[in-house]
């Protein structure tokens, strides 16, 4: 059988995301059950969670979650880590073994960080380096591919429904501060696990419902600057896209949403002058990054989150929030959100390629993930 | 009318024991009046249905009453996206906001909404001798409303208490048939070429009143508040909307 990135299909899926302000962290039920309402939105083959705040025992350490197809391929894997990184911390990632999900490569979980010779021999920062081996591993490492390798978070994903996939990676025995999730129905690929939502690079991580017309120009752009999209998945480049715009470009997250979901030139040319020159500037500058086709994304970062819908909005995405204000909710439909909390309020449509960006309270990001 | 045959609790409908199949078939086997309780996402409520009056409790999924044919629905707080996709006849009433595409290609019935519209409502609403649909939102719209109308009245009321504009960008894009009434002067909102945009007259506003006075009616409002105010009315301009668009016709 062909793999995912070795064949195209060319469809829809569901999101959902929540997150408290003050940092408080919650178990992954709830985020699990969200995706119950919408389960005609994907078709099995593809379900995956975000987690923040989930390791603070380990948080200093990049926490790679890596799917092997063997142990061979695993033992190749290690050796290659092992002269790049310290391991702090090396174990099967557990899982629930269960009737709907099947096929399961060996998954294992790593907490780790950089060799300071190497770091400083290749004279690049700290987050650049594991970028590199990230990418390297992907890219050249046959039955290897690691999936999350950010620091206290983590990324948990199948082929499956995305609430069996929580069950299956025991999400209930996780606490995080913010979570997001994803139900797939692939459309260009044919569905394996490394090609479930979220994507994540370092702490950036992306679900995403839709479909990127302007996937090969967005690719074609990125490689330039050492990505490697392997999986011919639209959502893998707007990972990419996001981590050379916020950590290399040093961008806010609401000018690269403007990137990405670049107003109509219509639109700008009746903005106040300084907002006109601005968003000029991004949208000429970064044009190969403007995100063209339908999509809905809900970006995970540390300490906050950030949903967009593309500038025609022809996804939805609705917003709210519970009752004392503390938790914010997202989703592709009020259902998802209900589910989570039946007495959420403030249910808001952000308009096509308006940003919505929750923190987690300023002063409060130290303590994220106290424990 | 239909709301003359509602007699709420005839029949009660738990939604969260069944998946939208499931639910579809237990109301179109009760065949007449009914009560959903706990809705939570599920689809296609009362797709097709002809007759009886559905009401709903909770938050129905996508494409409620998509393909109506007569019959009635209630629902007391949000719906999602596509509400009455396709819709032929009959009436759907919504006491808060709805999401994306509501109306989509309907082609007769009336949607009554007391909240506000996502994007995209009206879009490519048609009418047909006496069949001409009818859609009043009592708050705002986002963008695109109206978009490629080609029959049927769409009325905005702006009634929610803050600073948006009645209407958000690119109303009326592509209109070729139909009428829009927004309740505002529409100071700043941009239309795009192939509409006209201009205060209704009392001549308009007879047919404006009437549908009015009945939306009232449902959401025990008042009318005369509500008309002490300017319309705007949008109408397509030509004939030929696309002309010079595509092709030097």
């Amino acid at each position: 059988m062909q793999k995912e990135g070795q064949i195209r299909i060319p469809s829809g899926c569901a999101i959902s995301a929540v997150i408290s302000k003050s940092g408080k962290r919650m178990s992954g039920e709830k985020i699990v059950s969200s995706m119950v309402p919408v389960h005609d939105r994907s078709n099995g083959l593809g379900g995956g969670f975000a987690a923040y705040g989930i390791y603070p025992e380990h948080r200093d350490f990049y926490a790679l979650h890596v799917f092997f197809d063997d142990d061979v391929c695993r033992a190749d894997c290690e050796n290659y880590l092992r002269e790049r990184f310290e391991i702090v911390d090396a174990e099967v990632l557990p899982t629930r073994t269960m009737r709907e999900i099947t096929d399961e490569p060996v998954i294992w979980r790593y907490f780790v960080y950089p060799r300071r010779t190497r770091l400083r021999a290749l004279q690049v920062d700290e987050r650049e380096y594991v970028v590199r081996v990230v990418m390297k591993i992907n890219s050249t490492l046959k039955g290897a591919y690691v999936f999350s390798s950010g620091k206290n978070m983590g990324v948990f994903k199948a082929v499956g429904y995305p609430e069996d996939v929580g069950r299956y990676y025991r999400l209930e025995e996780y606490e995080g501060y913010s979570w997001t999730a994803h139900g797939r129905y692939p459309t260009n690929t044919p569905g394996w696990w490394g090609g479930a939502h979220p994507f994540a690079l370092l702490d950036y991580s992306i679900v995403h419902n839709g479909e990127i017309s302007s996937y090969d120009a967005n690719r074609r752009f990125i490689e330039m600057f050492g990505y490697r999209c392997t999986l011919q998945t639209d959502t893998e480049v707007i990972t990419y896209i996001i981590d050379y715009l916020v950590r290399r470009q040093g961008m806010t997250y609401e000018e690269a949403a403007h990137v990405i979901a670049a107003p109509f030139w219509d639109t700008i040319s009746h903005r106040e002058p300084e907002e006109r020159e601005r968003l000029t500037y991004l949208r000429t500058v970064f044009s190969s990054l403007l995100v063209t086709g339908p999509f809905s994304i809900v970006l995970g970062f540390e300490g906050g989150l950030m949903a967009l819908n593309d500038r025609l909005k022809l996804r939805s995405m609705v917003t709210g929030h519970s009752e004392d204000g503390d938790r914010v909710y997202i989703a592709s439909e009020e259902a998802s959100i209900r589910k989570m909390d039946e007495d959420a309020t403030g249910i808001y449509a952000p308009a096509g390629g308006e940003p919505v960006i929750v923190k987690v309270k300023e002063g409060r990001r130290a303590a994220v993930g106290e424990y | 009318m239909a709301t003359e045959l509602y007699s709420p609790g005839a029949v009660r409908i738990n939604a969260s024991k069944f998946d939208h199949k499931t639910l579809n078939e237990k109301i179109r086997a009760v065949g007449g009046d009914c009560t959903i309780t706990g809705c939570l996402g599920e689809r296609f409520i009362a797709a097709g249905m002809s007759e009886g009056h559905i009401d709903i409790e909770g938050t129905p999924g996508n494409a409620l009453g998509a393909y109506l044919n007569g019959a009635a629905i209630t629902v007391h707080g949000n719906a999602q996206d596509a509400v009455g996709d396709t819709m032929n006849d009959g009436e759907i009433i919504i006491h808060g906001s709805i999401g994306d595409a509501a109306g989509y290609a309907m082609r007769g019935g009336r949607i009554y909404v007391r909240g506000d519209a996502g994007y995209r409502a009206g879009i490519h609403m048609k009418e047909y001798k006496e069949k001409r649909p009818v859609m009043v939102i009592g708050g705002k719209c986002g963008s695109f409303l109206g978009e490629y109308q080609a029959g049927g009245i769409i009325i905005v009321l702006g009634l929610t208490d803050d600073s948006r504009r009645i209407v958000s960008n690119f109303p009326g894009t592509g209109m070729h048939g139909g009428v829009m009434y927004l309740r505002s002067d529409c100071d700043g909102v941009r239309f795009p070429k192939n509409v006209t945009a201009r205060l209704a007259t009392d001549e308009d506003m007879v047919e404006v009143e009437s549908v009015i006075a009945d939306y009232c009616e449902r959401f025990d409002l008042d009318v005369d508040e509500i008309l002490d105010a300017p319309f705007t009315k949008v109408a397509p301009d030509s004939k030929n909307p696309y002309k010079q668009m595509y092709v030097a016709n």
